[in-house]
């Protein structure tokens, strides 16, 4: 459909001979020249609309009636939120979300923070061969990544269990316990994230000039007085950035929570020990085919990211930009 | 390794490299790589071994039998095929049409265009992924359930992508250039085809790579979209390995891992071009 417009749009229609001068060419364009910047941006748009925006403000649609996909779609007006309002699976799934979000995205950061200071040194050697390490837990597949690590914090047969065992502590049940399962996703969140979360502040600070960092060290700063006073503020629009864009995406995590429990995907652990507010809304959706009530969770997470991206938008830019 | 190199003995002492810098960043450096080699290692012991306590932490020499086994308890290389077509279509679409579009948005003057660019990043901040029910609806209505083209429609182009292109065109690409081509007859096509592109290609190839890397790796979409095993894409097939888990631990990960090594590949040809391109950060302002 929209490979379509990709058509090379018509050939001009009159070609401008060589003496055609500047001023006459908009006069004399045709209108397949004077649509063709509309078709090169159509594509994007119209991909947008039909599988982002339309979508988004049918959510809002649905979430009005007892939807069903095979049976019949009734408008009941507000009754799937005052439901939703009242059903501790709801509250539960919100939790946890904010609560995997909270420690992955914070650690995450910081760690980011510091391997780019390290990083940034200039003198550092093997700086390229650290950079495409850091790489390559983003390119791991989310679903291999979750079926390792579910290993490794095994309860019988895990890695970190048996070295827990080694000094006395354990066998821990990460999966089935509300703290456990929530550590183990955001282990893999941070891991899957923080060496591309470095590289763009990485990025950020190579732009500011050495002098500054060596005019420090002349004075007498060492390195965590350097990183506090000149990397810190120096990264602040990125720092918003990221902060902003892994509240969007943080927030919407359902891979590793429908992954990390064999006993019960859908939940999270039989308890709902980790189910985020993504994998409600699907469990409400396909797991029992009710589209309304799934649409309303859809409806309080986007409410949900909007407002925490604002206020994380606002708090972040708050970071003193000094020098 | 450490910091007493002839080099850096020569400098002030204040800028040299501690040692401790070194062991922070080895240290992240084995955190990244670790998981990959774990998957490795039990892809290649039988069940019996991966069991055991202590772990082991040698790769043995059954990944070939697992592997085998990969193949013959899930359509795998039907997911891979799917997988390659799907993420290398996404690839080429963003690398064109986010080419296209950041072209028309850096070099060419039409009314509306300030605001339609506005629009193209404001797209950025919406959480389109929580509209999944929809978005199931609109493709079956399309009749697109369980077809390859529903997961690559979506995937073709990218308001990033449009906002890391124009910002390279606007900087590659000389008003000068464009005017002087236009005299000298080409139309807006033309110039795209035979000037722009050519000149950004190489941040045209690192975006499609960002689309392909991504598109390997989505999971919901496929997830809710993808019904029958012939039509998994290898994240999918490596779910399906995973209800075999508790039978089998090497099968997992062995799924796993043939799933990683085409990127991890790919990686080792392409990584520097990858970091370069996060590097470039469309991300500074």
């Amino acid at each position: 459909m929209a490979t379509t417009r990709l058509d090379p749009a018509p050939e001009a229609p009159a070609p401008r001979g060589p003496h055609a001068r500047r001023a006459s060419s908009r006069v004399r364009q045709g209108f397949a020249e004077r649509i063709a910047p509309y078709a090169y941006i159509a594509p994007f748009f119209l991909i947008f609309a039909v599988f982002g925006l339309f979508p988004l403000l049918f959510t809002f649609y649905i979430a009005l009636f007892d939807w069903n996909p095979i049976g019949d779609q009734t408008y009941i007006g507000f009754d799937n939120f005052t439901r939703l309002w009242e059903d501790g699976r709801f509250w539960n799934a919100a939790g946890n979300t904010v609560s995997i979000w909270l420690l992955s995205t914070l650690p995450q950061l910081m760690l980011a923070l510091v391997l780019a200071h390290l990083l940034n040194h200039a003198r550092l050697r093997y700086a390229a061969f650290f950079r495409m390490t850091m790489l390559v837990p983003y390119i791991t597949s989310v679903a291999a990544t979750t079926i390792v690590f579910a290993q490794i914090f095994d309860r019988d047969y895990g890695l970190l269990n048996w070295l827990l065992g080694l000094v006395g502590v354990g066998p821990v049940n990460f999966v089935q316990s509300v703290p456990g399962s929530h550590l183990m996703i955001a282990t893999m969140v941070i891991w899957r994230w923080f060496g591309y979360t470095t590289l763009l502040y990485l990025a950020s600070l190579h732009a500011i000039p050495r002098e500054t960092y060596e005019a420090a060290a002349v004075d007498g700063a060492g390195g965590v007085k350097q990183f506090w006073h000149i990397t810190v503020p120096s990264l602040r629009p990125v720092i918003i950035f990221t902060v902003v864009t892994s509240t969007i995406y943080g927030l919407q995590i359902f891979t590793e929570p429908l992954l990390v429990s064999r006993a019960a995907p859908l939940t999270c652990g039989p308890a709902r020990e980790c189910q985020t507010l993504t994998l409600f809304l699907y469990e409400q959706g396909f797991g029992v085919f009710e589209f309304g009530y799934a649409a309303a969770v859809g409806v309080a997470l986007f409410v949900m990211v909007v407002a925490l991206a604002l206020i994380n938008y606002l708090a972040s830019s708050r970071i003193r930009s000094e020098r | 390794m450490m910091t007493s190199t002839p080099r850096s003995r020569s400098r002030r002492p204040v800028d040299r490299v501690r040692w401790w810098t070194y062991a922070l960043l080895i240290l992240g450096a084995a955190i990244c790589l670790f998981p990959v080699y774990w998957m490795f290692v039990v892809a290649s012991t039988d069940t019996a071994t991966a069991t055991e306590m202590p772990p082991e932490i040698v790769p043995g020499g059954n990944l070939p039998h697992l592997v085998d086994l990969v193949f013959s308890t899930v359509p795998f290389l039907r997911a891979l095929v799917n997988s390659v077509l799907v993420a290398g279509t996404i690839g080429v679409g963003h690398a064109l049409l986010c080419s296209l579009a950041g072209f028309a948005f850096a070099k060419l003057h039409f009314p509306g265009r300030d605001t339609l660019f506005l629009v193209v990043v404001l797209t950025m901040t919406v959480p389109t992924q929580l509209a999944i029910i929809p978005q199931f609806l609109i493709v079956a209505e399309l009749g697109w359930v369980d077809t390859l083209q529903a997961l690559i429609l979506p995937g073709l182009a990218s308001a990033f992508g449009i906002f890391w292109m124009r910002q390279h065109l606007s900087t590659a690409l000389s008003d000068e250039l464009v005017q002087a081509a236009r005299i000298d007859g080409a139309n807006t096509w033309q110039i795209f085809w035979r000037i722009a592109f050519p000149i950004v290609r190489p941040a045209a190839y690192v975006l499609g790579l960002f689309g392909y890397v991504t598109a390997w790796n989505d999971f919901l979409w496929p997830f809710v979209v993808m019904k029958s095993p012939e039509n998994y894409t290898v994240q999918i097939a490596i779910k399906a390995l995973q209800n075999s888990f508790d039978i089998d631990l090497g099968l997992a990960m062995a799924g796993s891992f043939v799933a990683t090594l085409p990127l991890l590949v790919l990686f080792v040809f392409v990584g520097r071009r990858m970091v370069a391109g996060i590097m470039e950060g469309a991300f500074k302002g």
